[in-house]
């Protein structure tokens, strides 16, 4: 098979660079082992929330001129502010509808009800100006009986700790009873499932008139709209108070509603995506790799003038750690890792953590090496990248839409 | 060894963490709150079954054997085997004569083809259709394929055997059931695509039915009898023989390819690259440049391509899309690749009629939506659900090919 470009990692870096080269005229490929971590997303992008050493950041435009020059934002320089906007428009213009402004970081509630910054927010959800608002003063906290993801003492918790009053009721219509016959599937998407359907909206939305009398916002769980944000518009119009949603514990409905769209534009615009596959191995040779071959294709390789690796990290098998290093499984690209494994961990676990930073080793231009040698054709993006910490910094989502689509504007015909 | 080694269980069960991804994209949850769910139902119920059998749930054949779920892992845990396997081992219900008979594919489809015109007029009749539904439990809104009145292998053998051994390049074909008892005409397609293309196509030594619908309703010993007669008949064909076996049907394919190993315990490692779709052999072919193909001049036409669960699972879709787009004047919409809710027999069953119907639902709405002059797929099972349930007609890309092929221009072409 021949392809402009094949990209490994289905999620949120590859799908962005994917669906940029679609739109200049590349044929690609995403090889995706599994579903990405989009199924697990809080609802919101973060950019940048700390500085390494952890300083807060309110401007992200600002803050990333005082990141290491390891860091991926560093290598993106002074067009940070432009791929910032280039990736909200991307988001815009795939119908995904998200909220924010990378010079102003807002805020988002999480499924615990408490706040955390972030960069662009989904439109399900509120963003917050401060830390300390409350999205209403008297808040009706609604959950589904016998949804056990969604926790409304300790969101109600968090809501009273910022000066809101808050009323925890929860609904049962006979369509949730027949999934609650099974607790174990009493999950955010088999409810969300159910909530497509009209009637039972109508439904949910006359109960919640009913007990809305004395509030001035009702807050629900984010289980609307697998496949379209279109049951969140319909309750809303038929509910005269205000509505919020609240992210619920994963599965996320909008993440997976926002992996399924993404994934639609990339195929629209004529890629091919291979859902359930892994690459095993390339076909390397004077600083460029040539093929790489996956499991379902076997002898048939993937061909191609450029590959991206945007296999994330860890989890998604990016990255494998064994007792004496890190490696990139694909590739075998070098990767930037501490050879004492003593320095890996921190033994609390809140604190940053050392093996969080490691990752594929790239030059300016985020082009991989194998054995010290930059690959020609090869880029990596996303969480695969080394010199960052997502979790601690806040930038997980940022990297990967900045990089994904930095690299694929490097990439010529 | 080390001590991580010897704690790898099969099947990847130990990789799960609980994410719950494989079942947001179960077919089966959102229709039938019976059934516990891919990750109940596989690693989260293994757990306790292997402390003790009993606690088996008996609601696991509700599982379509889809394997979605594992298309959709993360963690590349065998969900929909740990499931098969379960089912297997720990099952205590009876196969019944009505599973016998959905389950028998080739006894039943040989006696039926014998007195075909019979047996199609008879299953049709309402009444008798109503006693099928109360006595043997097989739904009447199903209809049944029709028998051939000629069997596959008994045109073969009269028309076709005799030339095959002209040509340059040999395969060796494996029919499958629906192509032998049912529709003959995909076979014979099949032998004028083949042939066109420089191969001669021939039986193997002894072919039995893949064994699929013998698995999912528990006819373990019946299916591993049958897995053996046909691995020993590919093996002849690929090592002796030195033809490779191509075939139609994704679920044949699928099933001797990787479930042969991973449900039956029938190794064909040494011949399992030798197996595989007669499109993505014609792919390879022509990517290779080894043959071209010319078509007829022919009139646009609107093609609505359906994903079948068990070529999801292969990742040869590719190769069925790029083989009709490369057909002149065809405009190909691929449909978004889900359950088309049949499942084998488990559509036929009464109990799984109304689960079937909605799972495919949402198939047939976008296949209504598209609108094509008919829809392709690599399954004879969606082929007819989506018959049954929409008003388009069915084609197998091989019969397309078939159709738009000019046979006279690419035997020169390949001179």
């Amino acid at each position: 098979m021949k392809f402009d470009t094949v990209i490994i990692g289905g999620g949120l870096a590859g799908l962005a660079c994917g669906i940029r080269l679609q739109n200049r005229g590349f044929k690609c490929a995403i090889v995706s082992a599994g579903q990405s971590a989009l199924h697990f997303s809080s609802g919101s992008f973060d950019l940048l929330n700390e500085l390494p050493d952890g300083t807060a950041v309110a401007n992200p435009e600002e803050a990333v001129r005082s990141l290491d020059p390891k860091h991926p934002y560093a290598k993106i320089g002074d067009q940070f502010a432009f791929y910032a906007q280039e990736a909200k428009q991307l988001l815009l213009d795939s119908g995904v509808e998200v909220q924010g402004d990378s010079k102003q970081n807002s805020y988002r509630i999480t499924p615990m009800g408490t706040t955390m910054p972030t960069w662009l927010t989904l439109a399900d959800f509120t963003c917050l100006k401060n830390a300390t608002d409350v999205i209403g003063k008297k808040i009706l906290l609604v959950n589904i009986a016998g949804f056990l993801d969604f926790n409304t003492k300790f969101i109600a918790d968090a809501f009273e700790g910022n000066g809101a009053a808050c009323k925890i009721v929860s609904v049962s219509l006979p369509e949730f009873e027949k999934l609650r016959q099974s607790p174990t599937e009493m999950r955010s998407a088999n409810i969300a499932r159910i909530l497509e359907n009209e009637n039972t909206l109508h439904a949910l939305a006359s109960r919640l008139n009913e007990q809305a009398s004395s509030c001035d916002v009702i807050a629900l769980p984010a289980v609307f709209g697998l496949s379209s944000p279109a049951p969140l518009q319909t309750l809303k119009r038929q509910i005269p108070t205000p509505v919020c949603i609240v992210p619920t514990m994963p599965p996320s409905v909008p993440g997976i509603r926002t992996q399924k769209r993404l994934r639609r534009v990339f195929e629209l615009a004529g890629g091919f995506y291979m859902l359930g596959d892994s690459a095993t191995t390339a076909e390397t040779g004077d600083g460029k790799v040539y093929a790489i071959s996956t499991v379902n294709h076997g002898d048939i390789a993937l061909r191609a003038n450029h590959f991206v690796l945007a296999s994330g990290s860890f989890f998604s098998n990016g990255l494998w750690a064994s007792m004496d290093g890190v490696r990139e499984p694909v590739f075998g690209a070098d990767v930037d890792f501490d050879p004492n494994r003593n320095n890996w961990y921190n033994a609390s676990v809140f604190e940053p953590q050392r093996y969080r930073t490691f990752g594929v080793a790239t030059d300016e231009r985020f082009r991989i090496k194998i054995n010290g040698k930059v690959q020609d054709n090869v880029y990596a993006i996303g969480s695969v990248l080394s010199g960052f910490d997502a979790l601690q910094e806040g930038c997980g989502a940022g990297v990967s839409l900045l990089t994904a689509l930095y690299v694929a504007d490097q990439l010529k015909k | 060894m080390t001590m991580q080694q010897y704690n790898i269980s099969e099947n990847n069960f130990e990789q799960c963490i609980k994410c719950t991804v494989c079942t947001v994209y179960c077919p089966v949850v959102p229709v039938n709150p019976n059934y516990p769910g891919p990750k109940q139902a596989g690693p989260d119920g293994e757990r306790l079954r292997l402390k003790r059998g009993e606690f088996f749930d008996e609601a696991l054949k509700y599982c379509l054997n889809c394997k979605r779920c594992e298309v959709a892992c993360p963690s590349n845990v065998r969900i929909g085997d740990i499931i098969q396997l379960a089912r297997i081992k720990y099952s205590k219900s009876k196969p019944s004569l009505r599973d016998m008979i959905l389950a028998n594919t080739d006894i039943v489809g040989s006696l039926s083809s014998t007195f075909a015109p019979i047996v199609n007029t008879t299953v049709a009749l309402k009444p008798v259709k109503a006693v099928m539904d109360s006595v043997l439990k097989i739904d009447r809104h199903r209809t049944f394929p029709r028998y051939a009145g000629q069997t596959f292998v008994s045109w073969f053998k009269k028309e076709a055997q005799a030339k095959q051994d002209l040509y340059l390049n040999h395969v060796s074909f494996f029919h499958g059931c629906y192509i032998n008892y049912n529709y003959p005409q995909l076979g014979k397609d099949m032998v004028k695509v083949m042939n066109a293309l420089g191969y001669g196509v021939h039986l193997l030594e002894k072919e039995k039915c893949c064994g699929v619908a013998l698995i999912s309703n528990g006819l373990i010993n019946q299916a591993k009898k049958q897995a053996k007669v046909n691995i020993d008949s590919i093996r002849k064909s690929v090592t002796e023989e030195k033809r490779p076996v191509i075939a139609a049907s994704s679920t044949c394919t699928f099933t001797i390819r990787d479930e042969y190993p991973h449900l039956l315990n029938i190794e064909n490692d040494d011949v399992r690259n030798s197996i595989e779709l007669a499109t993505r052999f014609i792919y390879r072919l022509l990517e290779s440049g080894k043959v071209k193909i010319k078509y007829r001049d022919a009139a646009p036409v609107k093609i609505a391509y359906h994903t079948p669960c068990h070529m999801e699972k292969l990742g040869w879709g590719f190769y069925s899309i790029e083989l009709l787009r490369h057909i002149p004047n065809v405009e190909l919409v691929v449909l978004d690749s889900q359950c088309c809710g049949i499942g084998g027999t488990y559509g036929f069953k009464k109990e799984n009629y109304g689960t079937s119907q909605g799972i495919g639902a949402s198939l047939f709405r976008q296949i209504e939506e598209v609108d094509p002059q008919f829809v392709a797929t690599d399954c004879e099972t969606c082929k007819w659900q989506i018959e049954m349930s929409t008003p388009y007609k069915v084609k197998h890309p091989i019969s397309i090919l078939a159709e738009y092929i000019d046979v006279e221009g690419t035997i020169n072409l390949n001179k």
